[in-house]
């Protein structure tokens, strides 16, 4: 039992959990994530370290309520308890002095994208940071991300805050001002990371994106989370989540992230149902 | 019972058309009077030639003698002196190949079905001694503890038995687990109509009685290293991390959505429950049309599975022929009656989808037996100009499994063989790391729940030596 000892709601539909898990917290690095269950009947579903502290002997999840289960998961409360947390999982991002390293965030991806941002200026790289959402009651994390980067770009797609439009029309004027970028993170809904990529190929910048296919044991013994990279089945729990964007066969993981959809909608009407 | 001495007693089973639809346990067991029976067939042999297919040693005329003589929990007792998991045994053991294989009434008649009889005595045990679960441990019990601390890594069959075995000599001993129940295969993979949870809990339980403590999500290798457990206080490591790593056939379209591994397949449904949709809510995609590819044990549990999960057609596609099958031979047989088509010397060469990346077809080839290739097996050839295409909604690849990377990956001095097998001594289980042991799947490759034990256990006496060894005593 893992026990969460803060909850917050930081937008709209979006949850935060601080939870209990001190051998977990000491061994956290930006880019890891964890699976958690909730209780004996719930699934196992994976979500990033969003922050630890290993002297409080804590992490931090931060997640959208998307389906069934991350519904049940916000409906935890502070001191309640998790019944399963497993992590670290995943290979760290790797962190190293680039220069200057352009992080793009579209919705609930900032919280996977923060830790890393930090983690990148920690080491002494420029952070150009851009993050966005359809509407501004979906923007987290503005004050950290401000903190973890050396500029920061907000849009939204209807312009209710900072500027109106796609990450990706900030990152096309980066480029056409001639900034320097060394590398780049893309890290959001599977369109937004595909369309980055799309542009930063044909300027020939690195980019890295963090996969979310879909996942049971996050340990590599299934083979569900499997995606093509540059020809080569992968699975993203153990090889990723980051992989090269440019190498990344984006049709095929649209494709089997929608393989329980009918099952997803079914779960989740009658969770809500249960609950109206 | 006025029988043949020569015939065994029949087990009774759930009938086939009941039993494809419910994930009950299939084979119902013994009677009483069906243990006695099939026990005074026993000759009693001296030479004791059954014991030697056995990888634990279990005495079986010892066990088999005091049920014949009705003394059941003292059977039960014999038995866990050398096997602490004799009611999974009786189950899944390949008996066929071992102990009875070696019987002498089996030279002319059919052997003693030893397997049988173990899962009776413990069975009964459970039922007769607390029907609560918990077992009579004072007599394994170790007299004086403290003699120091281990860490199991892995909770499988290989890893119970290790730590099983290290508690009844004293030492505080930890298991380290992965996922979120322990079990390894047992809980994940094998389904409950062969294995029950109820009995799989049962045995874990005596374990955990023993002085074992289980942590379960604990993934070694990522929340702690084999070094830091070494310096971090314990005096040995046994890694007993199985072979989950799932292969695939590397052919066009086997990311389309409906192609399983069967490791996938059968986590989702046994350890996840999704043959308990939707109370349950982990999904499962089985459609009516399953095809699954192989034909080992794991192979026959997806096929029967699928079944069980509603399909209307389920075929077992294997590229040898009958002989060759890898599978036990009672779970064919169990898979026949349940209905399971075996479409043999036949090989899937392209999965088809629809529109929508869900698979729909798959296209096949069939062979035919050439000569002889390492295995000794004779090679399948495909005959050119064969091809077909058969209509299918799930296929279930169920080809092999390799052994579990995620603590070689981060244990650069953990010496492995080029697919990914711990290289260990065959007679401790040493690695290439002082202190750090291994075995079951995870040093030979996918093999059985009782080679795995057997490892275990050799493993614990090797540390058990190494410790005294070292803190002299
Ligand atoms: C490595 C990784 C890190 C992630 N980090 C975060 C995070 O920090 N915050 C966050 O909000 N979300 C994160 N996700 C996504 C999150 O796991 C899913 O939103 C969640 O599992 C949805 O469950 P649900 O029952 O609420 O929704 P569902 O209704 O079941 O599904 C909604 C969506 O989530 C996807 N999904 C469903 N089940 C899984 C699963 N078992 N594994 C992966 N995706 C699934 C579906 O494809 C669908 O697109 C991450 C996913 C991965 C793989
Ligand atoms: C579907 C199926 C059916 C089978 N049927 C039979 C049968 O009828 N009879 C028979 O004899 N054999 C059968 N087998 C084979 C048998 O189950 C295995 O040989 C046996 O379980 C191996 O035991 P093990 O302890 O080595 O590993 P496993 O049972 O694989 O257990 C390994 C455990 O280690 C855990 N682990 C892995 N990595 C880590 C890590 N880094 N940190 C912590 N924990 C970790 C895993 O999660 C797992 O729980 C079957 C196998 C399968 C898959
Ligand atoms: S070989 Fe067969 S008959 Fe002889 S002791 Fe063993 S089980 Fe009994
Ligand atoms: S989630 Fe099972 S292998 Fe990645």
């Amino acid at each position: 039992m893992y026990k969460v000892v803060k909850k917050t709601r930081i937008a709209d539909v979006v949850t935060l959990l601080e939870i209990e898990a001190p051998a977990l917290a000491k061994k956290a690095r930006a880019g890891q994530f964890v699976i958690v269950r909730l209780n004996e009947k719930s699934e196992r579903i994976p979500l990033t370290l969003a922050n630890w502290d290993a002297a409080a002997g804590t992490i931090t999840i931060i997640f959208q309520h998307a389906g069934r289960s991350t519904h049940e998961l916000a409906d935890v409360q502070e001191g309640g308890e998790i019944r399963d947390v497993v992590g670290p999982l995943g290979t760290a991002t790797e962190i190293e002095n680039y220069g200057t390293v352009v992080c793009v965030g579209g919705g609930i991806g900032v919280a996977v994208l923060k830790p890393i941002a930090k983690a990148l200026k920690e080491a002494g790289n420029t952070v150009i940071s851009i993050i966005g959402a359809r509407d501004k009651s979906l923007i987290i994390l503005e004050d950290e991300m401000r903190e973890a980067s050396s500029e920061l770009f907000i849009t939204t797609d209807n312009g209710s805050y900072g500027r109106q439009g796609f990450v990706s029309n900030v990152l096309t004027d980066l480029i056409a001002e001639g900034r320097k970028i060394d590398l780049v993170f893309a890290i959001g809904p599977v369109p937004m990371m595909r369309v980055v990529a799309d542009l930063t190929k044909q300027h020939g910048l690195r980019t890295v994106v963090s996969l979310d296919s879909v996942m049971i044991d996050g340990t590599g013994m299934c083979g569900g989370c499997r995606v093509t990279v540059g020809g080569e089945t992968k699975f993203t729990c153990v090889d990723g989540p980051d992989f090269d964007a440019h190498q990344v066969d984006w049709a095929e993981l649209v494709m089997r992230k929608k393989t329980y959809a009918h099952q997803e909608k079914c779960q989740l009407d009658a969770y809500k149902g249960g609950k109206g | 019972m006025g029988k043949e001495i020569g015939i065994r007693e029949e087990m009774p089973r759930q009938a086939p058309e009941v039993r494809r639809c419910n994930f009950d346990e299939v084979a119902l067991g013994y009677s009483v009077e069906q243990a006695v029976g099939e026990a005074k067939r026993c000759l009693q042999c001296k030479k004791k030639p059954c014991v030697a297919g056995c990888p634990v040693e279990v005495d079986i005329p010892a066990f088999v003698h005091l049920i014949a003589e009705e003394k059941f929990l003292e059977a039960a007792k014999s038995l866990k002196t050398t096997n602490a998991l004799p009611a999974i045994c009786g189950r899944v053991c390949p008996q066929e190949e071992q102990c009875e294989q070696l019987c002498v009434l089996g030279k002319r008649d059919q052997p003693i079905a030893i397997g049988r009889l173990e899962r009776f005595a413990a069975d009964y045990e459970a039922a007769n001694v607390d029907p609560a679960g918990k077992c009579d441990v004072t007599d394994r019990r170790p007299p004086v503890a403290n003699m120091g601390k281990v860490a199991i890594v892995g909770s499988g069959p290989a890893g119970l038995t290790a730590a099983g075995e290290l508690a009844c000599m004293g030492y505080d001993v930890t298991i380290m687990e992965a996922l979120h129940d322990p079990g390894g295969v047992l809980a994940y993979g094998i389904p409950p109509f062969r294995l029950p949870r109820t009995i799989l809990n049962r045995e874990i339980d005596y374990v955990r009685s023993l002085g074992v403590t289980i942590e379960t999500n604990a993934i070694v290798g990522k929340l702690y290293t084999l070094r830091e457990l070494l310096n971090e206080g314990y005096d040995a490591v046994f890694v007993g991390t199985g072979a989950g790593l799932p292969q695939f056939m590397k052919i066009p379209g086997e990311n389309l959505n409906g192609v399983y591994s069967a490791n996938e397949y059968l986590t989702r449904i046994n350890l996840m429950k999704a043959y308990k949709y939707p109370e349950y809510p982990t999904p499962v995609r089985v459609g009516k049309k399953v095809a699954v590819i192989g034909a080992g044990n794991v192979a026959m549990d997806a096929a029967r599975c699928s079944l069980r999960m509603g399909a209307e057609e389920v075929s077992i596609v294997y590229r040898r022929s009958r002989a060759e099958m890898p599978a036990r031979a009672e779970e064919i047989e169990n898979a026949e009656e349940e209905g399971v088509k075996m479409d043999l010397l036949t090989a899937p060469i392209r999965f088809i989808g629809d529109d929508e990346g869900f698979l729909k077809a798959m296209e096949c080839i069939r062979m035919e037996l050439g000569e002889p290739d390492s295995s000794g097996r004779r090679r399948p050839v495909p005959m050119e100009g064969s091809n077909y295409i058969q209509e299918v909604d799930t296929a279930v690849i169920a080809i092999g499994q390799s052994p579990n990377p995620v603590v070689r990956q981060s244990e650069p001095d953990l010496q492995t063989t080029k697919w990914g097998g711990i290289i260990t001594d065959e007679e401790t289980g040493l690695t290439s790391i002082p202190g750090i042991y291994a075995g079951g799947d995870a040093v030979t490759g996918a093999a059985t729940v009782i080679t795995a034990m057997g490892a275990g256990k050799k493993a614990a006496r090797a540390i058990d030596a190494y410790v005294r060894e070292k803190k002299g005593l």
